[in-house]
């Protein structure tokens, strides 16, 4: 390992430390309406929003109506950018004067940034206008994120005894005391640093050796800020983080990689401030750090020892350079990865399509697990679900009723929890099978043999785990897998997002019972191990068998070839 | 219902419409030449933007990473399309990585006086993500300095001083790889030479 490449991740690392706790106490302060320093510049803008809407902030909503709420917000915003993609060609700032978006692709794109997944059937640099970036899809990565975050928060002050709140309240607060401030910042760091912000034409450039080449540009900078800062993911180009027009240096990929994680992590915390269970939240920063570690090392060492049919050539350099950018070499573009699959990003600075098979398992451990810190609130609400069974199981173990944070876990919260855990794989592995089994999905296909499964895998468990990214062989602009995992992102959001609002409500409900000798601990070494190793025992039943169908087996047909 | 619509449009004004032309409006002011996509204007003509590789395929530039990118309207390979950004996406199991790999390397081992595999690095024969990579290592531009040499009638000392000259980073020293410009690299070496396009007239319009 080189020295570039620990100073990178150790300034990586050292960013999401010494930020936690600063920002999760601002944001527990910002939540639960304590003054903070904000309050002067954007607490005039906010009343005035709240006034004209008739919003008053004490009304509290009961999980019901806070669901709903998030639902219709949700459903109204798809329809508007369905409706403004198909009307892309008569709408403004179209320089390229490129035509409306048809139905099939209107609707997956909708789906895909309403739910902050940001899967993308389309290449943006030669089918999205710049209105369609700013003001429909680049709009879309600010509020969808907000309102994830919205229920994450929600879901938090119930577990802590507190009112759910006002969704509206929330939502618009997440936008304007986290979310616009440091995206403003961030896009202006990122223009220094050279990603184009204009909204003048394309740039049409004659060679040195007398061709033309066209160089998309565009408000690039403020995307990219809050596709990072919201872990939306969804590229201005095809390449998204890979290409120097979005991440032109190591400088930016350092920053956009921190960018994803600062307030996923600071949520952590958050829970912790809110509930008063700072123990218990550092014993689940920790796991999810320990993910995070597992994952950034399964990436690196294999790329960095190379494909061993290439090391075969006998070239001068071993590590993968396949699909990576000589900027970044594989150190830069490891943490890069690490973070987009951890925190469902979905962003890219390389080609996953061609990660060797233990990466392309990292990849996979972050979709299936969905909780090393995840989107913000999100990511804490499948932690918390992981959390609830696993002091079901211990409480199984031991004979004991299961609590957690002083309440009584009975069999209401535990169905709503297990449907909750259930769906994510029902989806993934019906999808998956659906479209291996179905001439219509098996033509998406780009590479032969277990690969190809992995790259159906893959779209489904982007799809479902709303994260983003794909293995960008497999044609995601056919019409089968514009539907079928349009639809899956559609439920993987909304199915979970509701049941673990009511599990919060009915703890809510119920009253506390005091701490005694008997209690089991739900924080400290010993319940962080057990939390992991259930994490990883429940997983891999559920995901093993396609996991050797896919990437194991591309890992043994590699190491074979070796022999040959 | 109206809290549903009231909330949207007020935030679209803020976060879809202010936000980004606010940004642009100022980064347009304090960093005008990245905000434009940092061109590199020689005799008044746009030959480049600075941080987009470009295509070259002739013995006396430098040539930089293996580019997968396809025209838009014929599907067929059109390395460094900027309007279509992407890698090749070939698995690492995949027969034609390794078929694609060889044939290059014994392209650059044909056209290079005394190179072996053994002296090749893999950027340069492994294909970047976005298609526009515009570095190679240092290593990937001394390799070629024979070859460039042999073309040009350009010394190979004078060549190496070229490619020091344009070695770039680590950033701070600390983060990121060593890499060349070979955009910025072929132009200086086109300046040199007196190739450098003059006027857009020159351009073969591909599009």
């Amino acid at each position: 390992m080189s020295a570039q490449t620990l100073v990178t991740w150790v300034v990586v690392v050292a960013g999401f430390a010494l930020t936690v706790k600063p920002l999760g106490t601002y944001m527990a302060r910002v939540f639960t309406g304590e003054p903070t320093v904000l309050d002067r510049p954007l607490g005039p803008v906010e009343d005035r929003i709240f006034r004209v809407l008739g919003v008053r902030g004490e009304a509290s909503m009961s999980a019901v109506e806070y669901g709903t709420a998030f639902v219709l917000t949700n459903l109204a915003w798809l329809l508007i950018s369905y409706a403004l993609l198909r009307a892309q060609g008569i709408l403004p700032f179209n320089p390229q004067h490129f035509p409306g978006i048809n139905p099939l692709l209107a609707f997956n794109t909708a789906a895909s940034f309403t739910t902050n997944t940001n899967w993308q059937a389309y290449s943006g640099e030669n089918t999205m206008s710049y209105f369609s970036q700013f003001a429909n899809l680049g709009f879309l990565q600010f509020v969808t994120p907000a309102s994830g975050a919205a229920v994450g928060i929600a879901f938090v002050r119930a577990i802590a005894g507190r009112k759910l709140g006002n969704f509206f309240v929330d939502l618009v607060r997440v936008c304007t005391r986290l979310l616009l401030p440091l995206a403003f910042l961030l896009a202006l760091v990122l223009v220094a640093q050279g990603v184009p912000e204009t909204l003048s034409r394309y740039l049409d450039v004659h060679t040195i050796t007398g061709h033309t080449q066209v160089v998309p540009r565009g408000p690039i900078a403020s995307w990219e800020s809050i596709e990072h800062l919201g872990e939306n993911g969804g590229g201005f180009t095809n390449a998204n983080s890979a290409s120097p027009l979005e991440n032109p240096t190591p400088l930016t990929n350092i920053l956009l990689t921190l960018a994803m994680g600062l307030v996923p992590v600071a949520f952590f915390y958050m829970f912790g401030e809110l509930t008063g269970r700072r123990r218990v939240a550092w014993t689940l920063i920790g796991v999810g750090s320990a993910f995070f570690l597992l994952m950034l090392a399964m990436i690196y060492f294999p790329e960095h020892a190379g494909n061993p049919l290439i090391r075969g050539l006998g070239l001068a350099t071993h590590g993968n350079m396949v699909g990576k950018e000589v900027r970044f070499g594989v150190g830069g573009t490891s943490i890069f990865e690490t973070a987009t699959m951890a925190f469902t990003t979905g962003s890219v600075a390389s080609a996953h399509d061609s990660f060797l098979p233990v990466p392309q398992l990292a990849f996979f451990l972050g979709m299936f697990l969905n909780l090393v810190f995840g989107g913000k609130g999100v990511g804490l609400l499948n932690m918390l679900m992981l959390v609830i069974l696993t002091v079901f199981l211990m409480g199984l173990m031991v004979g004991r009723t299961p609590e957690f944070l002083g309440k009584k876990i009975e069999s209401r919260e535990v169905s709503l929890t297990a449907i909750a855990f259930l769906l994510h794989p029902l989806l993934i592995l019906a999808g998956t099978a659906l479209a291996a089994a179905t001439p219509a999905g098996r033509a998406g296909v780009f590479n032969p043999g277990p690969h190809g499964l992995s790259e159906i895998l893959y779209g489904f468990t982007s799809g479902a785990a709303n994260n983003g990214s794909a293995m960008g062989g497999l044609s995601a602009s056919l019409p089968f897998y514009e539907v079928a995992i349009g639809i899956a992102t559609l439920v993987g959001r909304y199915a979970s997002i509701m049941a673990m609002l009511l599990v919060g409500e009915s703890l809510l409900r119920k009253k506390s019972v005091p701490v005694t000798s008997g209690t089991m601990r739900t924080d400290g070494l010993m319940f962080g191990g057990i939390l992991f190793a259930s994490i990883l025992v429940l997983n891999a039943l559920t995901f093993f068998p396609v996991a050797a169908l896919g990437p194991i087996a591309e890992h043994y047909l590699l190491l074979g070839f070796r022999h040959v | 219902m109206r809290q549903v619509l009231g909330v949207s449009l007020a935030l679209w004004l803020l976060l879809g419409l202010g936000y980004p032309l606010v940004t642009t409006a100022i980064a347009g002011v304090l960093f005008p030449r990245q905000a434009a996509g940092s061109p590199v204007v020689v005799h008044g003509v746009v030959v480049a933007a600075q941080n987009v590789g470009q295509s070259f395929g002739g013995t006396g530039y430098f040539w930089g990473r293996p580019s997968a990118t396809v025209s838009l309207r014929t599907g067929r390979p059109e390395p460094y399309n900027a309007l279509n950004s992407g890698p090749s996406n070939l698995g690492p199991s995949n027969p034609v990585l390794l078929a694609r790999i060889r044939a290059r390397i014994r392209r650059l081992v044909a056209a290079t006086p005394g190179l072996t595999a053994r002296r090749i690095p893999a950027d340069l024969v492994e294909g970047s993500g976005s298609g526009l990579d515009p570095d190679i290592s240092p290593a990937a531009a001394r390799i070629q300095i024979p070859r460039v040499a042999r073309a040009t009638g350009l010394s190979r000392a004078f060549l190496g001083r070229l490619v020091a000259e344009f070695t770039r980073g680590p950033e701070f020293g600390l983060i990121g790889r060593p890499t060349v410009n070979v955009t910025q690299l072929n132009l200086r070496l086109a300046e040199v030479l007196g190739q450098v396009p003059h006027g857009g007239g020159r351009g073969r319009h591909r599009r």
